[in-house]
């Protein structure tokens, strides 16, 4: 009977992993043919395959615990489904990955915030008991820690750059902050299956995630920035309005033309 | 009956080295280290468990259909292939051949993974050998090339630019 314990807890838990990597792809794959340079442009666009695929792993296991859980035939969830019919107030990513990417500067800030975030949640996840998410976090892991690399970079780069790249990205700072918060804020679904060790403990992370920003903020001649108010709802279905436009554009070919395939 | 199955197994791995990666065609997915169990069963049911190279590979699905066309075509047909994602796969499963082959079509091989793969930024560069003049003065262009396996260099030697397959 107790096959899959707390199955709708683990289903939003793992929808809200899939919302997070699927919107940010979508954010950051925005810049496929607008990079500054070439090989940024394709950089970035390969980091967003990366995450892409973490959002289709998370999805298609999402389904999985759907369809154990409902067993109806007819109306089989699959990764397609999830991504491209469910509705705005469903989508449980954190606020600061459907932001809109700005400049250069801000969309590289952005980046840097989530994939240090992502090392982290990744590396407590890949010793999970779910065996699913563990094998997940644990292969991608090895691309977050690219990811985290380029962006850590760039941020260097650019905070101890020129004039106009330091004032660009403290002008980022400035703008992506408030969202940082949410990120260690555990939401309903978290906290009960934290109890069961299912998913992972969030304001453990913030120490190490802060030790890091701040190393690579000294490196970049910039501050972190303290006290900021923190925006919230994401996590719980609540959205800026961006995301409204990024799903407009994402799921409009499905819903104009139902169950079409490449 | 064993036997047989093993010669069965035996001959599904020797089509297998048939099969090409469809973004580095010198590579058979053997070669690549994707392929990590071939087993036939009780009911004669052939299942190939494979594994990507990276989570968002957007050439697993073209693997899958070329692994599935080359078995029928040799009188296979109850096959069943099955995508694992642990243990995550490492360039340290490529095969010394595959390096070889690699190095031969101009890309690079990867060096050893545990040497390099750490998350320290702006790293001493690894020591990467020119594929065409087999120097190693050469430098870094940008972390991402071509695929997502691969990174782009450049000879200080030669001159001529490089894919390097980057440690995984």
């Amino acid at each position: 009977m107790n096959q899959i314990p707390n199955s709708q807890f683990l289903t939003d838990y793992t929808l809200h992993l899939a919302d997070n990597a699927l919107i940010l792809a979508q954010r950051n794959s925005e810049w496929c043919g607008h990079g500054p340079v070439l090989e940024q442009d394709i950089a970035i666009t390969n980091i967003s395959l990366d995450i892409l695929g973490q959002a289709r792993n998370f999805y298609q296991y999402a389904a999985e615990l759907i369809n154990q859980s409902t067993n109806q035939q007819d109306t089989l969830a699959t990764e397609d489904t999830l991504a491209y019919l469910r509705d705005n107030r469903e989508f449980k990513n954190c606020l600061l990955v459907e932001i809109e990417n700005g400049d250069w500067a801000k969309t590289i800030m952005r980046l840097f915030i989530f994939s240090n975030y992502q090392y982290l949640l990744y590396t407590a996840l890949q010793h999970n008991k779910d065996e699913q998410l563990a094998a997940i976090a644990a292969k991608a892991l090895k691309e977050v820690t690219y990811h985290l690399q380029w962006s850590s970079e760039w941020v260097i780069r650019l905070g101890d750059g020129t004039e106009e790249s330091h004032q660009r990205i403290e002008h980022a700072i400035e703008e992506l902050w408030p969202y940082v918060g949410e990120l260690f804020i555990m939401a309903d679904y978290e906290t009960h299956l934290l109890n069961e060790n299912i998913s992972v403990d969030l304001s453990s992370l913030k120490d190490k995630w802060l030790e890091k920003t701040t190393a690579i903020f000294d490196e970049a001649t910039l501050k972190v920035p303290e006290n900021v108010f923190v925006q919230t709802g994401g996590k719980n279905g609540i959205h800026t309005e961006h995301l409204g436009y990024i799903l407009a554009e994402m799921q409009f070919m499905q819903r104009a033309y139902p169950n079409s395939v490449w | 009956m064993i036997d047989e199955m093993n010669i069965q197994e035996k001959k599904i791995w020797q089509l297998l080295e048939t099969v090409s990666d469809p973004e580095v065609p010198v590579l058979s997915i053997i070669d690549l280290g994707i392929v990590r169990n071939v087993e036939i069963d009780s009911s004669h049911k052939i299942k190939i468990t494979i594994t990507p190279t990276y989570t968002g590979c957007p050439a697993m699905d073209v693997i899958n259909m070329s692994i599935r066309m080359c078995l029928l075509e040799n009188g296979f047909k109850n096959i069943e292939i099955k995508n694992v994602l642990s243990p995550a796969w490492t360039t340290d499963w490529m095969s010394e051949a595959g390096k070889q082959k690699l190095k031969a079509y101009g890309i690079a091989p990867p060096n050893v993974s545990q040497q390099v793969c750490t998350p320290d930024l702006f790293q001493k560069e690894e020591a990467i050998q020119c594929p065409h003049c087999n120097s190693y003065h050469t430098q870094i262009i940008s972390r991402f090339g071509s695929t997502a396996c691969k990174a782009l260099y450049k000879c200080n030697a030669c001159m001529e630019p490089f894919d390097y397959f980057k440690c995984h």
